[in-house]
């Protein structure tokens, strides 16, 4: 292993308890209480903060208001809104603004209520929605999110071969993780999940099917919810309770339709080797990957484009459980129990941030033993068409 | 309040010239004059070259199916009446890429694979035309 850098860690994380938060809360409410308890975690406060990075959920140009509402001054402020890859653009974003000691302290936040507000996520399929170019040649045709991931299932299948039963691997993996995150748990009863418990390969393969070839249980769920990471300059994370984690490696890429593309690459196929570089480490050293879940295909084509294997053999590795916590092999896939079984409020990028982090202090409820090392990849936008990528790489202190 | 599929725009800037051409059943794609690129959807300038221009091209309405999915579930008061219905990226033999749906099947589950042949039919509807496909017989 090459010398790693040591120069921004996160040393604050908050993920926000409640899935169904029915009116109770505004998601800006939510974003707030996430900020201060992921401050209290870092030892910090308001007044520490200098960096400032918001994926605009909530509303436009929210470097102004959530600087505003929370009396900040920042000296950094990133409000890019790639979707629910956004957290990881901002987390490789505060590690270079922290190298060049612009800022000490980023502040990362997210808040929703995707369920309470009934949105368009998982197997919700209200419409997309907008006015650009490509909605005006897209809204016609009644795609909806599920069929549009669905669609790189259905090329993979034809490809590679690839199965509903190995697809299914990833659903089951999660749900195992899950049913150990009392969180997790208690969002699948909130939610009113049929049958929670360790799921089988047959029980997803037999789940209603939503738009072929996926099934209801490859399927996010819709929660409300919200988080928040504080990443911190060496010289504050040293000084901070928890043990800081580190970020390492970091990259960012976009892919969408072209005439002769390949659908079942995404856009993590450049922007993985650009962060493995920059952290000096390989896919076989990392302990825990924490990738994207809106779809089982997502995780599918995501472990490949990082490099856990080659392209096309995503179905038979992941296939005999490599991916749960207690098994080798493998990274431990989604340990909180993902966006599958734990929490999805429509954009889950700082959940894979905060059960990395947790994992990598020795606070998971699915504890890899001696966690070092953890990938955090997010895919934003739609896989089966426009799409981000960002993938941090994470060391353990 | 009787539900109709959404239309698109005949006014957008860069794809109004597409539906308008619907019109006459005419589906266009642009190629560019200085690197022959073919383009979709129909935008302001090439994406590959500086030098050349993009002008419209009429496409014979013939091509194969790249992927597909059956839609099962939907809340939208159009498309929850159509469901079962598939929704597909389709390869056009002049070599643009476009989505659209699979129609003319019994069975969108059983009777459309990856590969298939497909042509253009057109749905009508008053201000404009929507391309759809049908599976071609082997």
């Amino acid at each position: 292993m090459s010398a790693q850098s040591r120069d921004a860690a996160i040393v604050g994380i908050y993920e926000y308890p409640d899935r169904v938060v029915d009116g109770d809360f505004s998601a800006l409410q939510i974003k707030t209480m996430c900020a201060v308890r992921a401050l209290a975690d870092a030892g910090l406060s308001w007044s520490d903060v200098d960096g400032l990075f918001d994926a605009s959920e909530g509303a436009p140009m929210s470097g102004l208001l959530l600087a505003e509402y929370w009396g900040l001054e920042p000296t950094v402020i990133d409000t890019t809104g790639v979707g629910g890859s956004s957290y990881e653009f901002h987390a490789a974003h505060a590690l270079s603004a922290i190298r060049q000691g612009r800022c000490k302290v980023a502040l990362l936040t997210y808040g929703s209520t995707a369920h309470s507000n009934a949105m368009a996520i998982g197997v919700g399929g209200r419409g997309l929605g907008g006015s650009t170019a490509a909605d005006n040649m897209e809204a016609f045709v009644g795609q909806t999110l599920v069929s549009n991931y669905a669609m790189v299932a259905r090329r993979h299948m034809h490809q590679y071969g690839t199965t509903s039963e190995q697809l299914a691997e990833i659903s089951t993996a999660t749900r195992y993780h899950a049913m150990r995150n009392p969180d997790a748990v208690r969002a699948m009863e909130e939610l009113e999940f049929i049958d929670i418990r360790e799921t089988t390969v047959d029980d997803v393969v037999n789940s209603r099917m939503i738009a072929d070839p996926l099934h209801l249980l490859e399927c996010c769920m819709i929660s409300d919810g919200g988080g928040a990471v504080v990443i911190a300059a060496p010289e504050v994370a040293r000084d901070c309770p928890k043990s800081p984690v580190w970020i390492i490696g970091a990259g960012e890429a976009t892919k969408y339709v072209t005439n002769e593309g390949d659908l079942t690459v995404s856009a993590g196929a450049q922007s993985a080797p650009v962060a493995f570089a920059e952290a000096g480490v390989t896919p076989a050293e990392i302990d825990i990957a924490m990738i994207y879940d809106s779809f089982s295909i997502t995780v599918l084509t995501i472990l490949e484009d990082l490099g856990f294997c080659a392209k096309g053999e995503g179905g038979a590795w992941v296939a005999g459980g490599r991916l749960r916590f207690d098994m080798d092999g493998g990274p431990a896939l989604n340990t909180d129990g993902g966006g599958l079984s734990s929490n999805h409020p429509g954009m889950r990028g700082i959940f894979l941030l905060i059960e990395a982090a947790r994992q990598l202090r020795g606070e998971s409820t699915a504890q890899v033993q001696d966690a070092g090392l953890a990938v955090a990849h997010g895919n934003g936008g739609m896989l089966g068409s426009r799409h981000t990528a960002g993938t941090i790489i994470l060391a353990a202190d | 309040m009787t539900s109709e599929r959404p239309l698109p725009s005949l006014t957008e800037a860069d794809t109004g010239k597409f539906w308008q051409s619907t019109q006459d059943e005419i589906l266009r794609y642009q190629q560019c004059t200085g690197c022959e690129k073919v383009v979709w959807y129909g935008r302001m300038h090439c994406p590959d070259c500086l030098e050349g221009t993009l002008e419209w091209r009429e496409s014979k309405g013939e091509g194969c199916i790249y992927s597909f999915s059956v839609v099962r579930q939907s809340y939208h008061p159009f498309f929850r009446n159509l469901v079962p219905y598939a929704v597909a990226y389709i390869d056009l033999d002049e070599g643009f890429r476009m989505l659209s749906n699979v129609v003319g099947v019994e069975d969108p589950v059983k009777d459309i694979t990856v590969g298939q042949r497909v042509r253009l039919v057109w749905e009508h509807h008053e201000a404009l035309n929507i391309p759809l496909f049908e599976v071609t017989e082997d």
